[in-house]
């Protein structure tokens, strides 16, 4: 076993972890907190992958910014210690939908055919990923501004409409 | 690659035996009666110096800290482009900036919606 091997599987256990505890925690802070346990190790999946630049997008954006929506989002509604079991009469709809989630999974794991080891694996640099998002993908760059900015203005038309002016 | 993300490991490493090291520490001393121990109301206070807490603490937050979080997160993901822009090699230096300036300048007209219908006031 190489030594990427190990930590690649230190880092699934402390990932897999962190997903258990979100969904195991009673108090929903717990579970936003195992939540940016389990992105982190997400990134640093990627980093063992050779996609560095996947993984600073993933810590800022999923381990920083959405964490932080959920968290404020619980700050603003009052969220309790969730008490008694979360049981309903959805539980077979739930059963089922996980049950599908998992076959596809597995199954799309053993159909892939894996190709090469990560040290083999193509690198590419941030610099190359900035070139090419500067030249060849410089529109796509820029409806992704208008996309952000679309999504700026939504949201505080949104939270503005709730308030009730 | 790896091994120069072996640094940030370092670092990581470093960060958690921080406040393990100091809090293990504390504790083992105290079980091997290294240290003094002397427990008080006032010491195990959640402010030893401030403020007496009152009420519960999970209490609503002002509805307008959502507006904040939501600017942070689109001006997040706009440093997250400016990070390929500020390490391209010198070839793109003047198309890079130019393409650069109208991405933020179209993120500055959201911004100057937001302030303009008061989303950056606290009213």
């Amino acid at each position: 076993m190489t030594y990427e091997e190990a930590l690649f599987y230190v880092i699934a256990a402390i990932t897999v972890a962190g997903a258990l505890g979100v969904v195991t925690a009673r108090n929903v802070i717990h579970s936003a907190l195992f939540l940016i346990l389990a992105l982190l190790g997400v990134a640093a999946v990627y980093v063992l992958l050779a996609s560095e630049f996947l993984a600073i997008v993933q810590v800022l954006v999923y381990g920083g910014a959405v964490t932080i929506l959920i968290l404020f989002a619980m700050m603003l509604t009052r969220v309790r210690d969730i008490e008694g079991p979360l049981d309903g009469p959805q539980r077979p709809f739930a059963a089922l939908a996980a049950t599908v989630f998992l076959g596809t999974t597995v199954l799309a794991v053993t159909q892939t055919e894996w190709r090469g080891e990560t040290d083999e694996a193509t690198v590419v640099t941030i610099e190359q990923i900035g070139e090419a998002l500067f030249s060849t993908w410089a529109m796509p760059f820029e409806i992704a501004s208008l996309l952000l900015m679309v999504a700026l203005i939504g949201a505080i038309v949104l939270a503005r409409g709730e308030e009730g002016e | 690659m790896l091994p120069d993300w072996g640094q940030v490991g370092f670092l990581l490493l470093i960060a958690i035996m921080f406040p393990i090291g100091g809090i293990g520490s504390s504790w083992l001393l105290g079980r091997i009666r290294m240290r003094p121990d002397y427990p008080d109301r006032i010491k195990e206070d959640t402010y030893e110096c401030g403020v007496e807490t009152e009420g519960p603490t999970w209490v609503q937050f002002n509805f307008r800290y959502y507006y904040f979080a939501l600017l942070f997160v689109i001006f997040d993901v706009e440093a997250v482009f400016l990070y390929p822009y500020a390490v391209s090699g010198e070839r793109l230096v003047v198309v890079g900036l130019i393409e650069m300036l109208t991405f933020v300048g179209i993120l500055f007209i959201g911004l100057l919606y937001a302030w303009r219908k008061n989303a950056l006031e606290w009213t």
